[in-house]
C-alpha cells in the first residue's frame, strides 16, 4: 500500500503566551511541533502498512524549518517526506492549502490511501483534509474512530473497484457510523483511533540520514494563481483577543466550616439563574 | 446572473429539524436584512414533509429548498455535495451558514473547494461589513487565544460554519408567508461509492456532549475512574450529561467521546460545572463560552476559576457530595410542586 499523511508543522501552544499590548501569539522560544492530532494519523498510516506493507509519505506545507516535522514522521515510521517551501505558498488558507497539498498528492500518485489529523491545534478548522479530497474527487470519511477493515485483492491485475476498499467507524454526535469505501479515499482520524508510538533510536538515525529536498511549484504542476494569499479567498481583517475572565464570585470553602454557606451559596446562584 | 440571497443547511435527524437549524434561521435573518435579500434554506433528507420544513418559514426563511430522497437519508458527503453544488450554480446565493456539527464540517470544506468560495470554521459571530456589504466573520483561533475576523473579498458564495448553541433559534411566528420549493434529486448526482453499512449508539447513553443544556465535567482532581460516579450523580439531578478533561480522558477514567477541549469537543451549555479540572488552556478553549459556568477546584490559582461565573475553593470530595445532597433535595421540592 502507498499512504500519504499530510501533516501541518504548529507552535506548541500547551503554554502558549500572548502578548497582551499587540494580541499576537508570543513566539519567541515556543518549540515548534508536528500538530498533536497528526500523530493519531501517522499513526494509524503505519499501523496499516506493517500489516499490508508498503509505504508512508509525510507531505508538509511549510517554511523549510518545517523540514523537522518531516523528520520527525520519519523518526516514528514514515518512509519518505515531501517538504513543499516557497514564496508563492505564503499567506495560503484552507482553499490553497488544500489546492497545494493536493497537486503534491496527485505528483507522488498511485496512492491507496490519505490520512490526515482532524485539524490543526492552531486554526482549528478542520477544512483542508476535506478540501483535499473534494480536489482529488476522492471518497471522504471524517470523524474516523477506528479502521475496522482493509481489503486489497491479491490479484493486482483484476481492476474491480469493490476488490479494494476499506471499512471504518465515524464518531458523530449520536453514535458511531460506519461505512464502507472503495480505495483510494481520503480519511481524517480522531485520537480514539489509537495511540501514536514515540520516535524511536532507530528511526531518529533513518530521519538524521535522509535528505528532504524542498519542493515547489517548479517541481510540481500547479496554478500559480491558486497559491498562497492570491489564491485563498479569504482574508483576515482583523485580530482581537477575547476577554479572559469573567470576574466571577470566588468563594473560599477550604475550611470545613465554610463549606455548608458556600453550597448554599451555589444552590442559590443556580436558583437565581432558573439552572435549576 | 449576479450573487444574491442568503441560505442555511437545515439540518434534519428521523424527519424533525433539529434545533441548530433554528439557530442559523437567527443568524441568516439578521444578515439578509441588512443587505435586504432573500433568506433561503435547503434541506436535504429523505423524510422531511412539507408540513416540518413550513416552520423554518415561521421563524423567518423566505423559501424553502427541499430536497428528499431515499439515496439521501444517510449523510454521505459525496452526494450532498453533488447536491448543493448543483443549486449554488443554479441560483447563487451570496451567502450560505451551515452549523459547525460533524455534518457540517465535512460537507462545507467539500463544497467550498467545488464552487471556489471562501470559507470560515466555527464562528462565533456574523455581521455584514459596511462599505462593501461582504461577510463578516469572528471566530476564535490558537486555542481561543484570539478572535479572527474574516472575509472575503472577491470570491463568492461567502460560507461559514456556525457554532452550535452561538445563538438563540429563531422563534416560529404564525403567519409568515414563505414558498416551499421541492426538488427532485437528478440521478445523476448519485456518487455511489460511499456506503453505510452500519450504525450503533454509544454503549453509554449520554454521550452527545456537544447538545446538551447541562455539562458536568470531571478532571484530574478526581484522583480515580471511581469517583466519577458523583460527577454522574450531579449531572443526574441537573439532567446533563459528563464531560471530562483530556487528563482524565488519558488515564481511561472516562471515554473519549466526554472530552471538552481542542482534541475533544466544544461546547455551549447553559450550565458548565467543571469540577477538579485545573483549566489548561485546551479544555477553556472548548467550554469557555458556555452560559454559565461553575468551577469546584481546591487550588485558588487554578486558571479554571478565571473563566469561572462562580468558583468553590475547596475539597471536591467533601464538596461534591454536599452538592448532590442539596440538589436531591431542590428535586423532591420540584416534584412536590409539580
Amino acid at each position: 500500500m502507498k499512504i500519504i499523511t499530510p501533516i501541518k508543522q504548529v507552535p506548541e501552544t500547551s503554554n502558549v503566551k500572548m502578548d497582551e499590548e499587540t494580541g499576537t501569539m508570543v513566539r519567541d522560544g515556543v518549540e515548534s511541533i508536528i500538530n498533536p492530532l497528526d500523530l493519531y494519523a501517522i499513526e494509524a498510516a503505519i499501523e496499516l502498512k506493517e500489516e499490508h506493507g508498503g509505504e508512508v509519505i509525510a507531505v508538509t506545507m511549510g517554511p523549510p524549518s518545517a523540514e523537522k516535522a518531516i523528520k520527525e514522521a520519519i523518526a516514528m515510521g514514515c518512509d519518505d517526506g515531501i517538504l513543499l517551501s516557497g514564496r508563492e505558498f505564503a499567506g495560503a488558507d484552507t482553499w490553497a492549502t488544500a489546492y497545494t497539498l493536493s497537486r503534491c498528492i496527485d505528483d507522488i500518485g498511485d496512492y491507496d490511501l490519505i490520512f490526515c489529523g482532524l485539524q490543526a491545534t492552531d486554526g482549528d478548522t478542520a477544512q483542508v483534509g476535506p478540501g483535499i479530497a473534494s480536489f482529488l474527487d476522492l471518497p471522504l470519511a471524517t470523524y474516523v474512530s477506528s479502521i475496522e477493515d482493509v481489503h486489497i485483492a491479491d490479484d493486482t491485475t483484476y481492476t474491480e473497484p469493490d476488490e479494494n476498499y476499506i471499512e471504518l467507524e465515524r464518531l458523530l454526535e449520536e453514535g458511531y457510523e460506519k461505512l464502507r469505501m472503495p480505495l483510494p479515499a481520503l480519511i481524517t482520524v480522531v485520537k480514539e483511533i489509537n495511540f501514536p508510538r514515540l520516535p524511536t533510536l532507530s528511526g531518529k538515525r533513518k530521519a538524521r540520514d535522509k535528505d528532504v529536498t524542498p519542493k515547489n511549484s517548479e517541481h510540481i504542476e500547479m496554478k500559480e494563481e491558486y497559491l498562497g494569499l492570491q489564491g485563498s479567498p479569504t482574508r483576515v481583517v482583523n485580530i482581537d483577543r477575547p476577554k479572559v475572565t469573567r470576574g466571577g464570585k470566588m468563594i473560599d470553602a477550604r475550611d470545613e466550616s465554610k463549606q455548608e454557606e458556600a453550597v448554599e451559596e451555589l444552590i442559590n446562584y443556580l436558583n437565581a439563574n432558573e439552572l435549576l | 446572473m449576479s450573487y444574491s440571497g442568503v441560505w442555511t443547511l437545515a439540518e434534519a435527524k428521523d424527519g424533525k429539524l433539529k434545533r441548530v437549524a433554528f439557530e442559523l434561521l437567527t443568524r441568516g435573518r439578521k444578515l439578509a436584512d441588512k443587505l435586504d435579500e432573500e433568506l433561503a434554506s435547503l434541506i436535504i433528507s429523505n423524510d422531511v414533509s412539507e408540513e416540518e420544513a413550513e416552520r423554518l418559514i415561521a421563524a423567518g426563511a423566505d423559501k424553502v429548498y427541499l430536497v428528499n430522497d431515499k439515496k439521501l437519508g444517510n449523510f454521505i458527503v459525496e452526494n450532498y455535495s453533488n447536491v448543493m453544488v448543483d443549486l449554488i450554480e443554479k441560483h447563487k446565493p451570496e451567502i450560505i451558514l451551515g452549523a459547525a456539527t460533524t455534518l457540517g464540517r465535512t460537507l462545507l470544506p467539500h463544497v467550498a473547494i467545488r464552487v471556489e468560495a471562501g470559507l470560515t470554521a466555527d464562528c462565533t459571530e456574523l455581521d455584514i461589513e459596511e462599505e462593501t456589504g461582504n461577510l463578516l466573520q469572528t471566530r476564535p483561533a490558537i486555542g481561543g487565544n484570539i478572535l479572527a475576523t474574516i472575509h472575503t473579498p472577491k470570491h463568492r458564495p461567502q460560507m461559514a460554519t456556525v457554532r452550535p448553541k452561538s445563538t438563540a433559534p429563531a422563534e416560529e411566528v404564525g403567519g409568515r408567508e414563505g414558498e416551499i420549493i421541492n426538488i427532485d434529486f437528478d440521478s445523476e448526482l448519485y456518487d455511489g461509492r460511499v456506503e453505510r453499512v452500519g450504525f450503533r449508539t454509544s454503549e453509554e447513553e449520554d454521550v452527545n456532549i456537544v447538545d446538551a443544556d447541562v455539562v458536568v465535567a470531571g478532571g484530574k482532581g478526581l484522583k480515580k475512574a471511581e469517583n466519577f460516579a458523583m460527577i454522574k450523580e450531579m449531572a443526574q439531578y441537573l439532567d446533563g450529561v459528563v464531560g471530562a478533561s483530556r487528563d482524565a480522558v488519558e488515564m481511561d477514567w472516562i471515554t473519549y467521546p466526554h472530552q471538552v477541549g481542542l482534541s475533544g469537543k466544544t461546547v455551549t451549555p447553559k450550565l458548565y460545572i467543571a469540577i477538579g479540572v485545573s483549566g489548561a488552556i485546551q479544555h477553556l478553549a472548548g467550554m469557555k463560552t458556555s452560559d454559565n459556568i461553575v468551577a469546584i477546584n481546591e487550588d485558588p490559582d487554578a486558571d479554571i476559576f478565571k473563566v469561572a461565573d462562580i468558583g468553590l475553593i475547596g475539597n471536591l470530595f467533601e464538596l461534591v457530595p454536599m452538592i448532590n445532597e442539596r440538589l436531591a433535595q431542590e428535586k423532591e421540592v420540584e416534584k412536590v410542586e409539580v
